[in-house]
């Protein structure tokens, strides 16, 4: 690329129809990379959420740092997501940028609140520290005092994952010469005194996220906080809730008439009547994350009031496989049939029936993200016993925008089947416990022309489909397979066969190192990640992954 | 196919838990059990390196509790203990809030015997049927209780005096009161005459009637 002059390579990639290509493409090319201003990067695969990738892995964010450090010191925004932190590379971050304004982390680890004050302290400019559910060490409160007093520029700042304790003056202090603060989500330890002063000065706050609400409310300390968030008319994003009493529920009411957004997931102590007191109020509500201890009875409440409703995420609050859960299908079906808009679901359940699957596909085409989570592997149609193919099969039918699926429940290659043939636009699939035969996977490989990121486990597909469609794996992302059939042998085929993708596989360290004995043995592979690479084999990968 | 399964370390100190019993439903062994569940959460340790394993121990911990209250409160069949690794699909990082809730609750459960006017309803994941509603004649709101975080009675009474007599601007202590329940069969009945645990296990409703109302049910022993 550095051979040409630059009107020739803009007239080349003016050939990128699509944005994100065009993103990604100066990314790599030398000549726009010093002109950077806003860098996303992530790591992990998907599945590390859940604790499948082993620690030290990789996804370190430090060398991307320090690139940038080195050549694009106009750096503004850096995003991250699934990587390892480190509070050297905070602080080198912290150093190297002038014109820093925003930072977000999200689902990273390896850094502590020491990091964090360096980012408070140097960068003068910030408008956004946005941290969503890091792994950060704690090491004091004193983070936050570092924000020095020329510092007015914070917009955003969410702190909600940081565990430990921080100090009320300091944030109030920081809050009351933020004039621009339109976001702000506070972590566990902040009381609802201090909330109460805090939200005196955050008269523009649009979205929200409380502190502690437990029931060492007195009276006036609840008129109090009425009072402060009443002031807050632009308030339309609710969430934090952490050990919410019952008895501030009435304390919200105000705000309800005017909200968007609402997250009680992190609140197991609402019960259904708390939840549905709120909720019936919130009539505007277009997001919703809950508990399932809403129940089907509440969500029959949340179709019956929140008509613009477009997302919703039911988590279970009992993780146990065979545990209880007050929502079935029948809240679902009650949902699909009272909020039309929906285009987003994450829903855990422990039983689902295909004809309530069928009649949530009628209600509601517009799905774009439907996630359903069955508690139980490979759980049955909960009336006849039969695998849950056809509901499914409905989704994807109907559903014709689809563009993210996970599907759960007893599943058998004929889902795959109709997922091949009609999710035309699914970018990503999660599959778990599902299906019979190779033939299942290669429907999917096939048949999904858009397909991104496929990542599977506990499935019995093996070397037949890993190698069946193998082109295709260079117009993905990755994929990922854990615990299905594929052995060494398939893998290395693969890897020979496309010079262009990283073949990882990774084994658990339980001492023996069959793998090593035994090479081209046809051992199956614990844990398999596929990704394109223009770079080779990447140099921080740990003893327990073998690039191929 | 097979799922991967992981079964955690404290399985095998747990298999008692999933024992039939001939006994009462929620007897003192169980009590004992499953204080001492409460008592040890699992912290989230600094930095920490997520292994199977741990993670495999921290559900099983919090869903230890579940499955106990579970089985106290109906008389359901054992349920397998294996662990699925890396399933529900729910992020580390939920779990550890949880668990945080968890061991908030258990000093709440240590506190309230130095502090009696300390919170008693925060809880934690899981177990439906152990909240039950307390109201009381007068008061303008309900509160909920968990039956299981006290050992017996007296506690019972001090938590309730906590929550009701103080902030009813003071007047008078329980003593005035009738703490009746409601149990299973719906019948309204006087609390005190069973052993504690068997309270406990057929309570669904409290309720603190003032004295005067109470007749018909006899010299209360309280």
């Amino acid at each position: 690329m550095t051979y040409f002059p630059e009107e020739v390579v803009e007239h080349i990639f003016s050939f990128l129809p699509s944005h994100s290509d065009r993103n990604t493409v100066s990314l790599v090319c030398k000549v726009w990379f010093p002109k950077l201003r806003v860098l996303t990067v992530k790591g992990k695969p998907h599945f590390a959420d859940f604790n499948l990738v082993p620690p030290d892995w990789g996804g370190y964010a430090a060398p991307w740092i320090e690139a940038a450090a080195r050549g694009c010191v106009g750096l503004e925004e850096l995003r991250m997501k699934r990587m390892v932190v480190s509070d050297e590379g905070l602080e080198l971050l912290a150093r190297s940028f002038p014109r820093f304004k925003a930072l977000v982390l999200i689902s990273c680890e390896g850094f502590s609140t020491e990091g964090l004050a360096d980012i408070a302290s140097h960068c003068k400019f910030l408008r956004e520290l946005d941290l969503q559910e890091n792994d950060v060490e704690d090491r004091g409160p004193r983070w936050l005092s570092c924000f020095p007093d020329s510092c007015t520029s914070l917009v955003s700042l969410n702190f909600a994952c940081i565990k430990g304790e921080v100090d009320s003056a300091s944030l109030e202090r920081l809050v009351a010469k933020s004039p621009n603060l339109r976001s702000l989500r506070l972590n566990r330890a902040v009381s609802v005194d201090t909330l109460s002063k805090i939200l005196m000065h955050t008269p523009n706050l649009e979205d929200l996220g409380t502190g502690n609400l437990t029931d060492e409310f007195q009276t006036e300390s609840y008129l109090r906080l009425t009072n402060a968030l009443e002031k807050c008319k632009m308030l339309k994003s609710l969430s934090g809730f952490w050990d919410a009493s019952p008895v501030c529920v009435p304390f919200i009411y105000p705000l309800c008439h005017q909200l968007t957004g609402l997250n009680l997931s992190y609140t197991p102590t609402l019960d259904y009547s708390d939840l549905t007191r709120m909720i019936s109020r919130c009539v505007k509500l277009q997001r919703l994350w809950v508990l399932d201890c809403i129940s089907d009875k509440g969500l029959q409440v949340v179709a019956s009031s929140c008509k613009d409703l477009q997302e919703l995420r039911v988590f279970p609050s009992d993780f146990y496989v065979a545990g209880y859960s007050a929502v079935t299908e029948e809240g679902l079906v009650a949902i699909s049939s009272g909020c039309p808009k929906l285009s987003s679901l994450l829903y855990f359940c422990h039983q689902m029936t295909n004809d309530a699957l069928i009649t949530i596909a009628k209600n509601c085409p517009n799905f774009i993200r439907f996630r359903l989570c069955i508690l139980e592997p490979r759980k049955p149609d909960a009336m006849t016993n039969q695998p849950l193919d056809e509901g499914f099969g409905a989704i994807v039918r109907e559903c014709k925008g689809l563009r993210r699926l996970s599907i759960s429940g007893l599943l058998t290659d004929k889902v795959f089947m109709y997922i091949g043939k009609y999710a035309k636009h699914l970018e990503m699939l999660s599959i778990a416990f599902a299906g019979d035969s190779d033939d299942g996977m290669m429907h999917v490989l096939n048949g999904c022309k858009n397909l991104r990121k496929l990542e599977i486990r506990d499935s019995p597909f093996g070397d037949g489909a890993l190698l069946g469609n193998v082109a295709k794996y260079e117009t993905m992302r990755s994929l990922w397979m854990s615990s299905c059939n594929v052995t060494l042998k398939g893998c290395e085929i693969l890897a020979s066969k496309m010079p262009m993708l990283n073949v990882e596989i990774m084994n658990e360290l339980d001492g023996s190192s069959e793998m090593e004995e035994n090479p081209g043995d046809f051992s199956k592979v614990e844990k398999l990640y596929v990704y394109r690479t223009t770079a080779g084999a990447r140099g921080d990968a740990p003893n327990f992954v073998k690039i191929l | 196919m097979e799922a991967t399964v992981a079964y955690a370390k404290a399985e095998a100190e747990n298999l008692m838990a999933t024992e039939l019993r001939l006994g009462l439903p929620g007897t003192a062994d169980d009590d004992q059990t499953q204080t001492t569940k409460a008592t040890t959460p699992p912290s989230t340790p600094r930095g920490k390196k997520r292994t199977t394993t741990f993670d495999a121990v921290e559900e099983t911990t919090v869903a230890e509790e579940a499955n106990n209250n579970k089985r106290d409160v109906e008389a359901a069949p054992p349920v397998a203990k294996a662990q699925v690794v890396g399933w529900p699909p729910v992020r580390s990082y939920r779990k550890s809030c949880f668990q945080q809730a968890s061991s908030k609750q258990s000093k709440a459960t240590k506190e309230e015997a130095a502090t009696p006017a300390s919170n008693t309803t925060t809880s934690t994941t899981a177990a439906n049927g152990s909240f039950v509603k307390v109201s009381m004649d007068g008061a303008p709101y309900l509160r909920k209780v968990d039956l299981r975080m006290y050992k017996g009675y007296r506690e019972l009474r001090e938590a309730l005096e906590a929550m009701f007599v103080s902030s009813n601007n003071g007047s008078a202590n329980l003593s005035e009161f009738a703490v009746t329940y409601e149990d299973k069969d719906g019948d309204l009945m006087l609390v005190g005459d069973v052993p504690f645990e068997m309270f406990a296990s057929t309570c669904k409703k409290l309720r603190i009637m003032k004295r005067s109302e109470a007749t018909g049910l006899g010299s209360a022993r309280q």
